[in-house]
C-alpha cells in the first residue's frame, strides 16, 4: 500500500530553529564548544551535524571535528534480512579519547540504530562521554535509550512513518508524517 | 510349446521381409511364416502384435555385465534381464571383469552363471593377459570355452606391435578383434571432449586425434596382417572417415558406433554432469553429423550399447573421480529409433545394425527370422511413447544421462527361445 | 542493486556488471575496516564458516579465515591432512556431515573442477569457491578488478594482458569472464601448450608474442608456472619460459606508463618476473590486502538470511 502524506511536523524555518535551539543546548549542557565532536549517522544524520557544525562554530567561533558513522555492520536484523543492506562509508578520523561524542541522526524511533552505533562508535574509540541529538523523537522505543537533544517529540502510530527531507537530498525542505 | 505372433508388421532385413505376417515358434525355433490369420496350432500362446513390429531378437554386441568382480554394478542375472527389458535377446560381455576374461576359467563361470539368464550371454575374452597390453592371451582356448571374440575394450593395446601381433594371430581362427582405439598418451588424464566446452569448465580433454590416430594405426594393421577387426564405440568424424577409406580399399574391418554418439554432444557434461562422462566421450555437433552419414552409409555397420553399469556412489561426486560410462541397454532401442524419424535410416535399417549385422560381424548364426533358427524375437511397440525413469531399471545400476527424457518406441515383447 | 542472485559464489560466469560492482564496492566499506585498531565488526556474529581445503593454500585460507573472523563469524578450517578425507570419505559425506553441525557458509578449495557447484547444489549452506581445478577462482578476480579499479579508477575500457599457463589457470578463467564483462580488454598470452582451445570464445584475444601481447596494456597480469608442467612436455624449460613469457623491466616498458604489474602469488623469481619487476609493484601486496576486503564483502552479501530456505 502506498503511503501518502498526512501531516506536515515542520518546514523549512521550523528545522533550522529546532537546530539552533540544540545548538545552543548542546553548548550549554557541555560548556562551550571545547572537546565536543560531531558524528552523523548515515545518512540522515550526516547533514543534520554538519548543520549543527556550522551554528556551533557562528555561535563559539570554532568548529568542532566532523566525522559520519555507518552502522550496517552492527544491526541486529543481518541474519534475518532477505537481502544485505548496502554499508556506506565511515569517516572518523580524529582521535575519540576524551572527547564529548555528539551522534546525531534524523529521527529516534525504535533506538535499535543508536544500539550499533554505540557499539560501532567503541570500535573506533573511547569517548569522555557520548550524546544523542535527534531532529525528531517520534516514541515507540524498543531499547532503554533516551536522546539528550530533541528538536520535536512526536507521537506517532507505529503503521505511521516519519519522513525528513532536507535540501541536500535536492527536493523541498520538510519533515512529514506518512500513512496509508 | 507354440506361439503364434499374429497381425504384425515382420521386419526382417537378412530375409528381406518387410510386411504384414503371422509367425509360428515351436519348441523355440521358428517354425513358419505365413499370411496374416493362416497360422494355427494346438495350444498355442497367441501375442496379439497389431501395430507392431516383428523383428529378429535384438543382438548388443558390447555390454559390460561386470560379473565376476563388480556385482554390485550388475550382475549376468540384473544385466540380462536389462537386456531383454530393451528387447535384446543376445548380449556379448566384455572382458573387464576382476578376474578379467583371459582364460577358459572365466569364461565358463560367466556361461555357467548365464545359463539361466533371461537372455543369451555371449563372452569376449581379452586379447592380452590382464589386459595389460604386454603378451597375448590364449587365443584358442578361449575361443572353445565360447567366445566370439577378443578385446581388452576399456583400455587400448598401445603397444603396436602387440597389436600387430593379435591381428596375425587370430588369422588361425578366423577371430574377431574388437579394438578399443585410444591413444592413452594423448587423451592422458583427460575427462571429456577437449574443446571449448572443456575449456569453459576447466576439466582436462581428450582431443578427437586420440581416437584418430589409433583408428588410423589399427586399419593399418589390419591391411597389413589381413586380420578381422571391428572398431568399438566410434565417436568422432574422423574415424568414420578413416573407416570408410579403409572399406573402401577392402580392409577387413567393421565398426560400431552406440546411442549417445549420435544422440548428445559434450555439451550435455556442462554442470559437470557425471551422467555423462564416459570414454570415448561425448563428442560435437560436427561428430553427430558424421557419425549418422556413417550409418546411413554403411560405414557403421553396428548398433551397441557399451552398458557400462556403476553404482551411483561412484558415479556422484567430482567430475574427475567418476568412472567412465553408462548404461544403455534399456534406452537404446528408443534412441535407435529416433534415427527413423530423423530420416537418417529407415526402421528397416535401424533393426539390421541392432540384429543381422552383429550376427555377421561375430559370425552368430541370429539376427534372422529364417525357418529352423532360434525362436529369439522382438516384438516392438513403434509409437509407444514414454518417460526414462531410471528407478524403474531392471539393471542394477541408474547411470544414465537420459533420465526422464520422453522417448518413443521400446520392447513390448524379447521373446528368447520361444520364451516370452 | 543490493543483493546477488545466488545463495553461492561458484564463478564469475554468469554475474551481471551490477553484482560485480556491488561487491566491489562493498569491499571498499570493508577495506576501512582492516585499517582500523580494530579489525572487526560483529556483522556474522554467531554464524558459522567452514573453510573445506581439499587443496593446499596458506595464503588463500588465510584470507578467508581473516575475512571471516573479521566479521565475527566463527571460522573452522578443515583440510585434506587433517580430515576424513584420508580414509576415503565421499566429498558429498564429508560435506553434509559439516552441515549438520550446523555451519552457514561453507567455502570448498578443490582440485577438481566443479566440486564446489557440485556441494552447491546438495547443500543449503551458501557454497563460495575458493579455487576448483582449472575453472574459476572468482574471488581472485574479484579483488584482482578491485585493486586494478583502486589504483587505476575504472574498469571500462582498459586493455589488461594475461601471460602464463593459461590452459591451468583458473585464475585466467575467471579474470577472462570478470574484465570482459566490466567492459576490459583482455589478452591471454601464453605458449600454444598451454593455451586452451576456444578460449576466444570466452572473450579474450590470444596471442603467443609476449612484447606484442603487453603492447600499451594497462594492466599486466602474470601467472604463476606450475614447474612440473616441464615434465609433461609443455615447456621445454625454464630458461626458455622466462625469455619467451617472463615480465622483465623491457617488457614492463613496452606496457603503458602507469601499467600496473600483477600476480596471484607464489611468484617464481626469475621465471615468469623477474625480481625488479617483483620489487618494483607494490601493487602485488595491495592484492593480498585487498583480498581480505573482497572476502568480506562476498561473505557478508552471501549472508543474508532468508536465502538459504528459498
Amino acid at each position: 500500500m502506498a503511503l501518502k502524506e498526512k501531516a506536515l511536523i515542520l518546514d523549512k524555518n521550523g528545522i533550522d530553529r529546532a537546530l539552533t535551539r540544540i545548538a545552543h543546548e548542546v553548548l550549554e549542557k557541555n560548556k562551550g564548544a571545547r572537546d565536543i565532536v560531531l558524528v552523523g549517522i548515515q545518512r540522515g544524520g550526516v547533514h543534520l551535524a554538519k548543520r549543527l557544525a556550522v551554528k556551533i562554530k557562528e555561535i563559539e567561533g570554532a568548529e568542532p571535528p566532523l566525522g559520519s558513522l555507518d552502522i550496517t555492520m552492527y544491526r541486529d536484523d543481518l541474519a534475518t534480512r532477505k537481502s544485505q543492506p548496502v554499508p556506506q562509508a565511515t569517516d572518523i578520523t580524529f582521535d575519540l579519547k576524551d572527547k564529548i561524542m555528539v551522534l546525531v541522526d534524523d529521527v529516534i524511533f525504535t533506538g535499535r540504530t543508536i544500539r550499533a552505533a554505540l557499539n560501532s562508535v567503541m570500535d573506533y574509540g573511547r569517548p569522555l562521554r557520548i550524546q544523542l541529538a535527534v531532529l525528531v523523537d517520534r516514541g515507540h522505543r524498543e531499547l532503554p535509550i533516551r536522546p539528550d537533544y530533541v528538536g520535536k517529540n512526536l507521537p506517532t502510530s507505529i503503521k505511521e512513518k516519519v519522513e525528513v527531507m532536507l535540501s541536500e537530498g535536492g527536493g523541498e525542505e520538510k519533515v512529514v508524517i506518512l500513512g496509508e | 510349446m507354440n506361439i503364434i505372433i499374429k497381425n504384425g508388421h515382420i521386419i526382417d532385413p537378412a530375409n528381406k521381409i518387410d510386411g504384414k505376417f503371422d509367425i509360428l515358434a515351436s519348441d523355440g525355433k521358428i517354425a513358419k511364416l505365413g499370411k496374416p490369420g493362416s497360422l494355427s496350432a494346438g495350444g498355442a500362446q497367441v501375442i496379439d502384435a497389431s501395430g507392431k513390429l516383428v523383428v529378429p531378437g535384438l543382438i548388443d554386441m558390447h555390454v559390460h555385465l561386470r560379473e565376476p568382480g563388480f556385482e554390485y554394478k550388475e550382475t549376468i542375472a540384473t544385466g540380462t534381464a536389462a537386456a531383454r527389458a530393451g528387447g535384446f535377446t543376445s548380449v556379448c560381455c566384455m572382458p573387464n571383469t576382476n578376474p578379467v576374461n583371459d582364460n577358459r576359467s572365466v569364461t565358463e563361470f560367466i556361461l555357467s552363471q548365464a545359463r539361466d539368464a533371461a537372455a543369451r550371454v555371449y563372452p569376449i575374452g581379452a586379447i592380452t593377459k590382464g589386459s595389460k597390453g604386454e603378451e597375448l592371451a590364449e587365443m584358442s582356448e578361449l575361443r572353445e570355452a565360447g567366445c566370439l571374440a577378443v578385446s581388452d575394450d576399456g583400455k587400448p593395446v598401445m603397444n603396436a606391435a602387440i597389436m600387430r601381433r593379435a591381428l596375425e594371430y587370430s588369422k588361425i581362427f578366423d577371430m574377431l578383434i574388437v579394438s578399443h582405439c585410444e591413444d592413452s598418451s594423448l587423451s592422458g588424464k583427460g575427462v571429456m571432449n577437449e574443446g571449448v566446452v572443456s575449456t569453459e569448465l576447466g576439466l582436462r580433454g581428450i582431443p578427437y586425434a586420440a581416437e584418430d590416430v589409433m583408428v588410423a594405426r589399427d586399419l593399418s594393421l589390419s591391411e597389413l596382417t589381413g586380420g578381422r577387426l571391428h572398431i568399438a564405440h566410434v565417436s568422432t568424424a574422423g574415424s568414420v572417415r578413416l573407416i570408410r577409406d579403409a572399406k573402401a580399399r577392402g580392409v577387413r574391418v567393421t565398426a560400431e558406433t552406440c546411442p549417445h554418439y549420435f544422440t548428445l554432444t559434450e555439451e550435455a557434461v556442462r554442470g559437470y554432469n557425471t551422467m555423462a562422462k564416459m570414454n570415448p566421450p561425448l563428442r560435437t555437433a560436427n561428430d553427430v553429423a558424421e557419425i549418422k552419414q556413417g550409418l546411413r552409409d554403411g560405414t557403421i555397420d553396428v548398433i551397441a550399447t557399451d552398458h557400462a553399469p556403476h553404482a551411483m556412489d561412484e558415479k556422484s561426486g567430482e567430475f574427475d573421480y567418476a568412472p567412465f560410462g553408462i548404461v544403455g541397454l534399456e534406452t537404446a532401442l528408443a534412441l535407435s529409433l529416433r534415427l527413423a524419424g530423423e530420416d537418417v535410416l529407415s526402421i528397416a535399417e535401424v533393426i539390421r545394425k541392432l540384429s543381422i549385422n552383429p550376427a555377421s560381424v561375430l559370425k552368430l548364426n541370429k539376427g534372422a527370422l529364417s525357418v529352423g533358427a532360434d525362436a529369439d524375437i522382438t516384438v516392438i511397440d513403434p509409437d509407444a511413447e514414454w518417460t526414462v525413469n531410471a528407478s524403474q531399471f531392471k539393471s542394477k545400476s541408474k547411470n544414465t544421462p537420459f533420465n526422464s527424457c520422453k522417448l518413443k518406441g521400446r520392447a513390448a515383447q524379447t521373446i528368447v527361445g520361444g520364451k516370452v | 542493486m543490493s543483493s546477488l542472485q545466488s545463495k553461492d559464489l561458484l564463478g564469475i560466469k554468469g554475474m551481471t556488471a551490477d553484482e560485480i560492482k556491488l561487491i566491489l564496492d562493498t569491499a571498499a566499506t570493508f577495506r576501512d575496516v582492516s585499517e582500523r585498531d580494530i579489525k572487526k565488526v560483529p556483522a556474522l556474529r554467531g554464524r558459522t564458516v567452514i573453510n573445506l581445503f581439499y587443496e593446499a593454500s596458506t595464503r588463500t585460507r588465510t584470507s578467508f579465515e581473516l575475512a571471516g573472523k573479521r566479521l565475527s563469524a566463527d571460522v573452522i578450517n578443515i583440510s585434506t591432512s587433517t580430515s576424513s578425507v584420508v580414509k576415503g570419505e565421499t566429498l558429498l559425506d564429508t560435506a553434509r556431515n559439516i552441515e549438520a553441525m550446523k555451519c552457514d557458509m561453507i567455502i570448498v578449495r578443490h582440485s577438481c573442477s566443479g566440486a564446489p557447484e557440485f556441494l552447491s547444489k546438495r547443500l543449503k549452506s551458501s557454497v563460495i569457491n575458493a579455487g576448483d581445478g582449472f575453472h574459476e577462482h572468482p574471488t581472485q578476480a574479484l579483488l584482482d578488478m578491485f585493486t586494478i579499479r583502486e589504483k587505476l579508477g575504472r574498469l571500462e575500457g582498459l586493455t589488461v594482458a594475461i601471460v602464463g599457463d593459461i590452459a591451468h589457470s583458473r585464475v585466467a578463467r575467471s579474470n577472462i569472464y570478470g574484465l570482459t564483462t566490466m567492459g576490459a580488454k583482455v589478452r591471454v598470452c601464453g605458449p600454444p601448450t598451454m593455451m586452451p582451445p576456444g578460449i576466444e570464445r570466452m572473450g579474450a584475444e590470444v596471442h603467443y608474442n609476449m612484447d606484442k601481447a603487453v603492447e600499451g596494456a594497462d594492466v599486466v597480469m602474470m601467472l604463476r608456472l606450475q614447474l612440473e608442467r616441464q615434465a609433461a612436455g609443455l615447456f621445454p624449460g625454464v630458461r626458455e619460459y622466462a625469455k619467451l613469457y617472463g615480465l622483465n623491466p623491457a617488457r614492463v616498458g613496452r606496457a603503458a606508463n602507469h601499467a600496473l604489474v600483477m600476480h596471484p602469488g607464489p611468484m617464481n623469481r626469475g621465471v615468469e618476473i623477474s625480481s625488479e619487476v617483483a620489487d618494483g609493484t607494490p601493487v602485488i601486496l595491495d592484492q593480498v590486502t585487498n583480498g581480505v576486503a573482497v572476502r568480506m564483502a562476498v561473505m557478508f552479501l552471501l549472508s543474508g538470511g532468508s536465502k538459504a530456505e528459498a
